[in-house]
């Protein structure tokens, strides 16, 4: 770096400009980054750029119904309440389940780092999940907790309830599928962040007589802290985009209309592909709109060398 | 939730204050500093299980009798005949797993369904590992923007970049072809592979490689010798995520794929709802029983050689506690 700042201050250096390049960090290692940046500007950025484009060129329909002129898509967005819901219908979803995955895996993390028969076996099974995927999943909750389904027989002829709960094809169908495909991955997770707490630490704690919640508190949930958020961050992603299961398990035409599923009607059903790539793009900056609070909150946490780096 | 757990933990603490120190009563250890009663010593445990730690199995075992119930559920839906109001079918034959593969015609779909996974695997790991080996050993200038441009596709939801870029197959006259499918999942899983693999790459010490190029390595042989076996446990776990989303993945491929093209999940997704009355439903479960099945047998295999935590953090047990 010393050499760097020299070259900068002057002192025309005799070097040849291979050199001088070298020492600002251009040299022919470079080019093993070439490939992955023109696969991204090819496939990423100019899709990407195209797809901001095409949210100008809105098709006739839609201005002679929202006006607006080249923005007739984004007031569409705005002004149609069938599709400006749909943030509130995604933000419902996404957020309560990022958050309690997030937070259902602190406790059993805790509880279950540390060594005991069968642990293997239970993160074997915590695998299990990412296996099913979202539609076995979803076809899955449509049999097992269905009307008809083994949930609510058991509950029946245990007289814990009378009527058959309605729990698939609506919110809660959907909020199930969500957590079942996102917890395991949330713990994995959040376990091996607290593992990544020294655990001399918590020791030390604890020979100076900090209770248990003192120890939560002060030393391991500072440490966690930044590794939980990015944790959520990544939930809430999965949890963001969820497509499938709103359209399978959930209730499309109503309390689970996600962005998403609005996205691929204007594509794939109305081939309206400028509305399309308008509320994709919508979506992506919602997204990354939490996604900046998150990030701008752990910027305030600590990230010293020891702990759940994230 | 949560605010009950902590409750019921610190129920936890309460409860094993009381009688479990077995019989002598120390007249000052039961107090910590600060006066609150922990007479618990340190290091020591307390031999019934306390509430906090049966809320956690609780929450375990109701997780888990969903997750088995839904397995379960639709594995005997596969087998089932005319299972309607009653607590099993009423008979069982392998009908359905017969009908299934010739009316989907799944050897062509789980034939697409590998294509896709393993090509999308190879050319994600050679296109991403050099790079994330630049990222993670020299400094240039603009190497924020890169960082950041790598980022962006893991971060944003994949419709959002998936409606434009179907959009732009299409123009080109890609869509549903395998090659659109294939460079589709690309998109997610060269930044996935470059962001997992730089920090697994900047933990192997670079005088290791210094070394190599002292004794006269050249950048290939120092690649193909020297960093290629260090990296092999990184890339194989790499890999693998990237083999097990791309098997999972439903939305980016339903954007470009059609029939010809269709991958597992989401021919299974077609099924569920196609017009005019979606499929009989066992025939949907008999889908989604192999569809499990052939990403069980590529997790027992592939967990045999990696363990897949190991790019997040290097776990340690712990010893104590």
């Amino acid at each position: 770096m010393t050499s760097a700042t020299q070259a900068r201050t002057g002192a025309r250096s005799t070097a040849s400009l291979k050199h001088r390049m070298a020492e600002r960090g251009i040299d022919s290692r470079l080019w093993l980054l070439v490939p992955a940046v023109v696969f991204i500007v090819a496939l990423f950025v100019y899709p990407f750029a195209y797809g901001i484009g095409l949210t100008f060129q809105p098709i006739e329909r839609t201005v002679t119904q929202w006006g607006g002129g080249i923005f007739a898509n984004y007031v569409a967005f705005f002004k149609d309440p069938f599709v400006f819901e749909s943030v509130w219908l995604t933000m419902r979803l996404a957020l309560p389940a990022a958050l309690f995955n997030v937070i259902v895996s602190i406790p059993l993390a805790f509880k279950l780092r540390g060594r005991f028969r069968g642990k293997r076996f239970m993160s074997t099974l915590l695998v299990l999940p990412i296996t099913l995927g979202t539609v076995l999943t979803a076809q899955g909750l449509l049999i097992f907790a269905g009307r008809q389904g083994w949930l609510n027989r058991f509950l029946m002829e245990t007289h814990i309830i009378d009527q058959p709960l309605q729990l698939v094809n609506n919110y809660l169908g959907v909020m199930f599928s969500l957590i079942i495909s996102g917890f395991p991955f949330a713990f994995l997770l959040v376990s091996s962040y607290l593992s990544g707490i020294d655990p001399s630490l918590e020791a030390a704690a604890k020979t100076l007589g900090a209770n248990w919640r003192q120890r939560f508190r002060r030393i391991t949930l500072p440490l966690l802290a930044p590794g939980l958020a990015t944790t959520f961050i990544l939930t809430f992603v999965l949890a963001f985009s969820v497509f499938p299961s709103a359209r399978l398990v959930g209730d499309p035409g109503g309390s689970t209309r996600v962005m998403a599923l609005m996205a691929y009607r204007a594509f794939g059903e109305q081939q309206n592909y400028s509305m399309a790539s308008t509320i994709a793009i919508m979506m992506g900056v919602v997204e990354l709109i939490v996604i900046a609070i998150v990030l701008l909150g752990r910027s305030f946490l600590y990230k010293g060398s020891t702990g759940g780096k994230g | 939730m949560a605010d009950t757990t902590f409750t019921d933990n610190r129920l936890a603490i309460k409860a094993g204050e009381n009688p479990r120190t077995r019989g002598v009563k120390r007249a000052g250890s039961g107090r910590g500093p600060n006066g609150r009663a922990t007479n618990r010593l340190p290091g020591e445990r307390a031999l019934v299980a306390s509430p906090g730690t049966w809320f956690v199995w609780a929450g375990i075992v109701v997780f888990f009798l969903f997750l088995f119930g839904i397995l379960i559920s639709v594995l005997v839906d596969s087998f089932g005949k005319q299972w309607f109001s009653t607590w099993l079918p009423e008979a069982f034959s392998a009908d359905w797993y017969a009908r299934a593969w010739n009316e989907f015609d799944l050897g062509h779909v789980i034939g697409v369904t590998l294509i896709v996974a393993f090509s999308v695997v190879a050319i994600s790991i050679v296109i991403g590992v050099p790079a994330s080996y630049v990222l993670a050993r020299s400094n240039f200038p603009l190497k924020r923007l890169v960082l950041g441009l790598f980022l962006l596709p893991v971060l944003i939801p994949p419709i959002t970049f998936g409606i434009p870029l179907a959009t732009v197959m299409y123009n080109f006259g890609l869509g549903r072809t395998l090659l659109a499918v294939i460079l589709v999942n690309l998109v997610p899983s060269v930044p996935f592979v470059i962001i997992t693999m730089t920090p697994f790459i900047e933990q192997i010490n670079p005088s290791i490689e210094n070394a190599a190029r002292m004794c006269g390595a050249g950048m290939r042989q120092v690649f193909v010798r020297v960093l290629g076996p260090l990296l092999i446990p990184g890339i194989l776990a790499a890999g693998i995520l990237v083999l097990v989303r791309t098997v999972g993945m439903f939305d980016l491929t339903f954007l470009v794929s059609g029939p010809p093209s269709d991958t597992l999940v989401v021919a299974i997704y077609r099924a569920m709802t196609s017009a005019g009355g979606s499929e009989p439903r066992a025939l949907v479960s008999a889908m989604a029983v192999m569809y499990t099945v052939m990403m069980l047998i590529i997790l027992i295999v592939a967990l045999r050689f990696v363990n897949p935590t190991q790019l997040v953090a290097r776990v340690r047990d712990t010893s104590d506690d």
